[in-house]
């Protein structure tokens, strides 16, 4: 189990919950040990025999040697070897491009990927006419339909089933309206992306688009498989007017809105974001667009400032900590992070100020906390830390606050190496007295540890710590000096 | 290499002779020597079902790569390609083929589709003016793959955001084919039962094929008593915890792909010979196939993870037992013996060494103290590769990852049993801050959404929003996918069913036993998979018992007989169990399979369970599937 905080182990001690824990009575670890040293021991017996024929022999990679993605590296690699190839040498299989990987290839959505050619797929009534149709299993026997297959005046249903299989058909004869929408249903019918977008690809053609649009309004499946087909070969205006006159404008401007993913160009990229902001996005995307393409504007102009404050080498902040890389396309909260690292303290006024930045994109105090505390501890400002945290009652008292409680405040700040003079402010602040102590010891705050059991009046834990620290320490002599003064009253 | 296939209930070899018939049929069709160029994507499920030596016998003497450009020169008389019906394949293919004829040799070009010839691809080459080149088109129907002994999958990746995203129902259709082959080797089905839309299109089609190749019944006896087809978002909350076996464990850290797992090389170093270590240390990943052809791993896969290193130490015991009888192999009979059982030991004394070195791996994120390494780290990483920025974010995720594994836990606890679930989640946000991987945050949001039934529209909006902060705007793609298939959404009624459903088929199980199961909540430590509940519910006492729930899962639920021809009906034997194919219609986990394999070997369970899906997921990769995502730049 996790040495966990006291509390924590109450937690699970007591609640419902029953923690998921890998060591318990029987601790787990020392038996793989166990037997991880059995399997060390048996092989030092039987080493000599270690390339018996019988194993099935295995390569590094782990592939057993002889399976098919084995041998296509073994096969190219010997090729390579040989010195066959003379222009180019084929790359080893995990050096190859990577092919899109996620689709399924089963589906029609996979099917468009490339560059698409305009005014393509004109005939496919044309035969792709090799009637070999195999059944997988030699016990199905061809349905009776296919015994058609010279009679030229198929249904529906026989045309689409025709499609299925890859035989000769035509889709020509289906003139009237009614009998292309009869078509179409029955291709959705058979729930084949295929068959279906070669039926749309027919109706596109043969009908006029009002019309298509509007026998697709009341076709769920038609119209999805139509709106990919239009995506994939680059019908950008065709689309969106189907959209309009379906009525699903959120749907259109976020398609949009994704084409922005293409642009390289941050100029490009930030015109086009901007040409967004007119679509009709639900309110809160609309939101998302336009702080997006405010970010990007500012990213822009502080990159630009940045790049030539740097190489001009007028601020020290850069000479200390040269950039690496630029903030462009970068989110929000790593420019923020950006700003309170390189322009702290600038005015509110400055586009790259970590005030304006939190007023205009609406960080949560929260955020805002500790991105401005990770960015400091960093710099080891810690005066600045101090700062964030400080506020002034009416009175002029100061008073520490904040939004996250300070055990985490401790936790950060420990992980940028603060001092322990520093880790202690904090740590006194914790209010609750058992995670202070705890939280004292991991990170060696002796002073809150001392003053925290002498305000506590517990005399027995003070001796304990007492033990801990060296003889020699002022902690030592500190908690001796507390032990002996006469004036405490102990409760223990 | 397949003979774990014949060992189950059904004997799933058949299937892949089928496969591996028709293969060798396509192969013969293009005589004299040949060079296969493979889509790599197809060569893991092609690994599943044939092996080099199956296409070397049938003259295959070289394997490329698709690549563009020009072909290795091989001497070969046919180049044939095996590739998936896509259209930016064909404009490789067509490179390769007008590259090839410049150079004026006589090699003959074949495709192979898989899993299916498409007329838009055929199209596509006859743009590029090439194909007249080639000399046999045609298809291999590659739909339900024999994975393992009890298990088919199609290994289709994009399936659920298909017919849930894009309402594309292709792979349905696919499904249906691939049910009706395995009728047609393995009987009809007289019982099919089903829950939510895509389940109820798949045996509407099923029941259409059959009228269609009707007065052309199988004469098979039905080896499987029933299908049931289930919907994977009538259980959207499943996937998205954290995986408790063994095998999911290995899947949620690793991942496994086509029965591969990828793992860091380090702690596998050891068990290369003496001599060999200190040359030259593997840098790349060790690939270990994963199976029941391993008994080891066939016997602890689907065990919960606490229970691993006991089994592992009591199969050390034995293992050095059975070594140590050399000393009592006195006579030579005794001493041939024991020779003869040589090379099983050294099989299982590997097997027992591999094992170990992946549970300390696992042990090693799951609950070692002190390792900094987070194994969802270098992801992040690739993507900043500015030093300060890369220090801010090591500043963030320096956590100790077992403390955060741990942490995840908690809270996908509490969700599940419903604490919480409708306000905002400290850990949520705090990890949030701590920019960890956005799927983790994903995968929980989601989770406490699916365990609300919906979110409050304040809350939803404060996590989009910190997201898209934190982790950019361009997300919001994602986060609307997210909302179009119901994994996350705003609560539109007051109601939350969650604990109606929770309680009425017990979810949450306050001791399940890690060590010796008796409830399928072990696979998760407590929460026993919905999907599961179902399937166990149907085989005992019936769905009519739970008609309340089945209403507030999305979806119909139905029940259809299939004729049987007459003489084929089965003769049940006293005690004898009922066979009964699962079907996940847009994933499964390891872990729900663990749990099914757990109800077929129940000793009064009564019936045992073939699985079969579409692809094995977890929460990580089908989140990922649901993503939009940027293209590298």
């Amino acid at each position: 189990m996790i040495r966990g905080k006291p509390d924590e182990d109450d937690y699970w001690n007591n609640s419902k919950f029953k923690a998921f824990t890998f060591d318990d009575e029987d601790d787990d670890f020392t038996r793989l040990k166990e037997s991880k040293r059995a399997v060390n021991s048996i092989r030092s017996l039987v080493e000599e025999e270690d390339e018996e024929d019988d194993v099935e022999k295995v390569s590094w990679s782990g592939e057993p040697v002889g399976s098919i993605s084995w041998s296509v590296k073994e096969t190219e690699s010997s090729i390579r070897s040989t010195g066959e190839v003379r222009d180019q040498s084929f790359p080893k299989i995990h050096t190859a491009p990577s092919l899109p990987k996620n689709s399924s290839g089963y589906s029609l959505s996979s099917l468009f990927k490339g560059k698409a050619k305009t005014g393509s797929f004109q005939s496919f009534s044309e035969s792709f006419g090799d009637p070999s149709i195999r059944n997988y299993a030699p016990e199905l026997r061809k349905p009776k339909s296919e015994y058609k297959d010279y009679v030229s005046d198929w249904t529906p249903e026989e045309t689409v089933k025709r499609m299925q299989q890859g035989k000769v058909y035509s889709l020509e004869k289906f003139r009237s309206l009614q009998d292309k929408l009869l078509l179409l249903d029955e291709a959705v019918n058979a729930h084949d992306g295929n068959v279906i977008t070669a039926v749309l690809i027919y109706l596109k053609k043969s009908l006029s688009k009002e019309i298509l649009f509007r026998e697709l309004i009341t076709r769920e499946i038609a119209l999805r498989h139509y709106i990919h087909y239009l995506k994939e070969i680059g019908e950008q205006k065709l689309l969106v007017e189907l959209f309009k006159s379906m009525d699903r404008t959120e749907d259109m401007a976020l398609m949009q809105y994704r084409d922005h993913l293409n642009v390289r160009d941050e100029n490009k990229r930030r015109d086009f974001l901007k040409n967004c902001l007119s679509f009709p996005f639900s309110p809160d995307d609309a939101t998302h667009v336009q702080d997006h393409y405010t970010l990007l504007e500012r990213q822009i102009i502080i990159e630009a400032n940045d790049k030539q404050v740097e190489s001009s080498g007028q601020a020290d902040i850069f000479k200390k900590y040269p950039r690496k890389a630029s903030i462009l396309n970068m989110p929000i909260i790593t420019t923020l992070y950006y700003s309170c690292f390189y322009h702290y303290g600038e005015s509110d006024g400055t586009f790259s100020s970590p005030a304006n930045i939190r007023k205009t994109f609406r960080i949560s105090d929260k955020q805002f906390l500790l991105t401005c505390l990770g960015a400091r501890a960093k710099l080891k400002a810690w005066f600045d830390v101090d700062a964030l945290f400080t506020t002034k009652n009416w009175l002029g008292y100061t008073k520490k606050r904040s939004p996250i409680g300070f055990h985490r405040i401790v936790d950060i700040l420990q992980k940028n190496n603060a001092p322990v003079q520093v880790l202690q402010d904090y740590v006194n602040l914790v209010e609750d007295v058992e995670q202070k102590i705890s939280l004292a010891q991991k990170y060696k705050c002796h002073d809150v540890i001392i003053n925290t059991y002498r305000d506590l009046k517990d005399r027995q834990q003070l001796i304990v710590y007492r033990g801990k620290v060296e003889r020699s320490s002022s902690e030592y002599r500190k908690i001796e000096e507390i032990l002996s003064n006469s004036q405490l009253r102990w409760k223990n | 290499m397949s003979a774990h296939l014949s060992y189950g209930r059904v004997n799933l070899n058949i299937l892949r002779e089928a496969a591996r018939k028709e293969l060798r049929e396509f192969l013969d069709k293009c005589a004299g020597s040949k060079a296969i160029v493979w889509d790599e994507y197809l060569t893991g499920p092609f690994g599943l079902i044939a092996q080099y030596s199956l296409l070397k016998e049938h003259e295959v003497e070289k394997m490329f790569t698709l690549k563009g450009g020009r072909l290795p020169a091989a001497d070969v008389k046919n180049i044939i390609f095996f590739v998936r019906p896509r259209l930016e394949l064909m404009d490789i293919i067509a490179e390769n083929v007008i590259s090839e004829d410049k150079m004026h040799s006589p090699r003959d070009f074949h495709i192979l589709f898989v899993p299916r010839r498409s007329m838009l691809c055929e199209q596509r080459l006859k743009e590029q003016g090439v194909l007249g080149s080639f000399i046999n088109i045609d298809e291999y129907i590659l739909d339900l793959i024999p994975y393992d002994g009890d298990l088919l999958s199609m290994e289709s990746e994009g399936a659920f955001r298909e017919c849930y995203l894009e309402s594309d129902q292709t792979s349905l259709y696919h499904t249906a084919k691939g049910l009706m082959t395995l009728q047609a080797l393995y009987g009809t089905i007289p019982q099919i039962f089903g829950k939510g839309e895509c389940a109820r299109h798949v045996a509407n089609m099923m029941l259409r094929m059959k009228r269609e190749f009707a007065g052309s019944q199988t004469q098979i006896l039905p080896v499987f008593d029933s299908l049931l087809l289930l919907d994977r978002n009538i259980d959207l909350l499943t996937p998205l915890a954290t995986q408790l076996t063994y095998e999911g464990l290995i899947d949620e850290v690793y991942g496994i792909t086509n029965g591969y797992a990828k793992l860091p090389p380090e702690k596998f170093a050891a068990q290369k010979k003496q001599g060999e270590v200190g040359k030259d240390l593997p840098t790349e990943p060790k690939k270990m196939q994963l199976n029941s052809a391993e008994e080891l791993y066939a016997e602890i896969r689907d065990k919960n993870f606490n229970a691993i290193g006991a089994a592992l130490s009591k199969k050390a015991k034995i293992i050095s037992a059975a070594f140590e009888e050399r000393h009592n192999a006195k006579t030579v009979g005794e001493i041939k013996q024991f020779v003869s059982q040589l090379p099983h030991m050294q099989a299982a004394r590997s097997s027992l060494a591999n094992h170990t070195s992946i549970a300390e791996l696992i042990k090693d994120i799951t609950s070692e103290k002190n390792s900094l390494y987070s194994f969802s780290f270098h992801v992040q990483l690739t993507t900043l590769h500015s030093s300060f920025i890369y220090l801010f974010y090591l500043y963030l995720t320096r956590q100790v990852t077992s403390e955060a594994f741990f942490d995840n836990l908690t809270v996908e606890q509490e969700f599940m049993t419903g604490v919480d679930t409708d306000k905002v989640n400290t850990y949520i946000e705090d990890c949030i801050a701590q920019k960890d991987p956005l799927i983790k945050i994903l995968r929980l949001v989601c989770m406490q959404s699916v365990c609300n039934n919906g979110l409050k529209q304040k809350i939803l909006d404060y996590y989009k929003r910190e997201i898209l902060q934190t982790y950019g705007y361009e997300h919001m793609l994602t986060l609307n996918n997210l909302e179009k298939t119901g994994l996350l959404k705003p609560q539109t009624s007051t109601r939350n069913n969650y604990p109606t459903i929770r309680k009425t088929l017990k979810l949450w199980m306050e001791d399940a036993n890690e060590q010796n199961p008796n409830d399928i909540s072990y696979v998760y430590s407590g929460y026993a998979p919905l999907s599961i509940r179902l399937t166990q519910v149907l085989a005992r006492p019936g769905w009519r018992s739970i008609e309340e729930v089945l209403k507030m899962l999305p979806g119909p639920h139905f029940e259809e007989r299939q004729q049987l021809p007459a003489g084929l009906h089965k003769k049940r034997q006293q005690g004898e169990n009922r066979t009964t194919l699962v079907f996940f219609l847009g994933g499964v986990t390891y872990a729900e399979v663990a749990a099914l394999r757990f109800l077929s070997q129940m000793e009064d369970g009564g019936t045992e369970y073939i699985i079969a899906t579409t692809k094995l997921i977890n929460g990580t990769s089908w989140i990922k599937s649901l993503m939009d995502r940027p293209e590298a730049p």
